[in-house]
């Protein structure tokens, strides 16, 4: 490639680059302007930067319980989603029955169920139980990311070598100890892209919790900004310092786990 | 080598029972409540025969959901498909900021829907307002006002957010390609855009597979972008099916019938997406 050529691809490289960075650049200048500022001029920068919208969309969307309420769920639901996925995955591919191969068929079929075909069942089933708590709502992630999971770990499980199983068992190891001391360890890549594709969908969902814990005092970020935004619609300043409030933690994740991250939203994508 | 049946039952047991009760039971409820008069309040429930989904077709609202659904989904693929690969272009031309450009594609698909959704319909209402009465371009004023604009405003909004994640599945893809290939069609004097249309696209025929069935699934399927963004309105003018089925059921209490077109939404997806990956994966070249 010439140079000339490499200078106007940088060029529209920047430029496409300013272009999906705008929106961000839009709401944090106007999450730091009032109201009034904010009516006369929604592009250009505030006066003065004073974080007076962003200490009141805190306090309003109580954002450290919520946070902590979303932390709660995703953490909690997800180290259920691997021990029991990882286990299933492991027992389904190491045997070869007509049982074993129809469950594994459910789990992947089940991908193409959508939401709203299991809905309302659902809410109404778990509420029988009296699950519709966060308890429960971790269950119902456990059910749901099953299928994915299992899917993945399955298809890496393929690769390990039989030999190995057989000489831990050889050595004494039943079933529980050959999968935690030999197999799980070995299991640590997979384990990292199941546990950033849940992270993504758990912490951003929406519907679901909506159905399930949506009371003051369980509500996570995706729920508290729903509900604050609702009512702060006219009061844009204070609305943007929320969704501003809103984003810094999957920034903060996207920052420090960027590599994984792409790596396992390619793994899951393409296998 | 054979384990015990309770070895079995006992790796396998949990997952499965939260999967069942979960997903295969309220399934097969759900299936059956689609033929009953149920409306989630009254313990009587009586069975009605193929009533509800008679009821589906006469619905208007959800017709023009259905419809507004699939124009969506048609433009919106196509959208996301073609800047995903053009961004992927982009960023395998090994210049010094594609690392960081890559980045910034791939940020927005990190942040759930219903926040960005909140985020755009600022830039719409707002944004868009001031920047056309400082230019004079009376087209960026009253976005999300009428179904145009919401539907374009949706369709932009699903671009911005998903196309750093096809970027990120085509970059796997292209990076694939051995590059004596392209070296040898570059001596060959072929050039950018044909090495691109004759050896490129060929070859990442794989991954737009997976590309397509993952903005098809996702864009029919929408409905915290649709929440957050328009609401469904005007007049429920950019309603889709998703929100139709969620108001069915708990605005106006017809669970019988909510269940019926989420019933008929599910064999929907399941056909369309299984014979798109059957198609493309039909015309997908071996290496």
């Amino acid at each position: 490639m010439n140079k000339g050529n490499k200078v106007i691809l940088r060029i529209i490289g920047i430029l496409t680059g300013l272009l999906f960075l705008s929106p961000f650049y839009i709401v944090v200048i106007n999450a730091f302007k009032t109201k009034k500022e904010l009516f006369m001029d929604t592009l250009g920068l505030p006066n003065s930067f004073s974080f007076d919208n962003f200490v009141e969309a805190w306090k309003r969307l109580d954002f450290l319980s919520v946070f902590f309420n979303s932390l709660i769920i995703t953490v909690g639901s997800i180290v259920f989603i691997i021990i029991f996925s990882s286990m299933a995955a492991w027992m389904l591919q190491r045997t070869k029955s007509k049982l074993s191969n129809l469950i594994f068929f459910g789990y992947i079929a089940a991908m193409l169920i959508p939401f709203q075909a299991v809905m309302l069942p659902l809410v109404r089933v778990m509420g029988n139980l009296n699950l519709l708590n966060i308890p429960g709502l971790m269950f119902m992630y456990v059910g749901f990311g099953s299928s994915l999971s299992i899917f993945l770990y399955h298809g890496f499980v393929k690769g390990i070598p039989t030999a190995l199983d057989e000489a831990a068992t050889i050595d004494g190891c039943n079933s529980w100890q050959t999968f935690w001391h030999i197999i799980f360890p070995i299991l640590k890549p997979i384990t990292i892209t199941v546990a950033i594709l849940n992270t993504v969908w758990i912490w951003n969902d929406f519907l679901l919790p909506s159905l399930v814990i949506n009371r003051p005092g369980t509500r996570t970020i995706p729920l508290a900004t729903f509900f604050f935004f609702g009512e702060y619609t006219k009061q844009w300043h204070l609305a943007l310092a929320g969704l501003g409030l809103a984003i810094i933690p999957v920034i903060i994740f996207y920052f420090f786990a960027q590599k994984h991250i792409i790596e396992s939203v390619t793994a899951g994508s393409v296998k | 080598m054979k384990r015990s049946k309770l070895a079995f039952w006992g790796f396998v047991g949990p997952s499965l029972f939260a999967f069942s009760l979960v997903v295969i039971i309220p399934l097969l409820v759900g299936i059956y409540y689609s033929f009953t008069d149920w409306n989630g309040i009254r313990s009587q429930v009586n069975f009605v025969g193929l009533t509800n989904y008679l009821d589906i077709f006469k619905d208007e609202g959800f017709v023009q959901a259905f419809i507004f659904t699939t124009k969506f989904t048609i433009a919106s693929v196509i959208s996301i498909n073609i800047m995903g690969f053009s961004l992927a272009l982009l960023v395998t031309r090994k210049l010094k900021i594609s690392n960081a450009l890559r980045t910034i594609f791939f940020m927005p698909n990190l942040i759930g829907g219903l926040i960005l959704g909140f985020i755009w319909q600022f830039i719409f209402t707002k944004g868009f307002a001031t920047l056309g009465e400082l230019t004079g371009q009376r087209w960026l004023l009253g976005w999300l006002s009428n179904q145009e604009t919401g539907f374009w405003g949706m369709v932009i909004l699903m671009a911005w957010q998903m196309s750093g994640y096809l970027m990120v599945i085509y970059v796997a893809a292209i990076q694939n390609i051995p590059k004596e290939l392209v070296e040898a069609a570059q001596i060959d004097g072929a050039n950018a855009w044909e090495r691109t249309k004759h050896i490129i696209f060929p070859l990442v025929r794989p991954a737009f597979t997976v590309s397509l069935f993952l903005t098809l699934s996702n864009s029919f399927k929408l409905y915290d972008q649709n929440l957050s963004l328009t609401g469904g309105g005007p007049a429920n003018s950019t309603q889709m099916i998703a929100m139709n089925i969620y108001n069915t059921a708990f605005k106006f209490n017809e669970m019988g019938v909510a269940q019926a077109k989420a019933v008929v939404f599910f064999l929907v997806i399941g056909v369309i997406t299984i014979s798109q990956v059957y198609i493309t994966k039909k015309s997908e070249v071996e290496m």
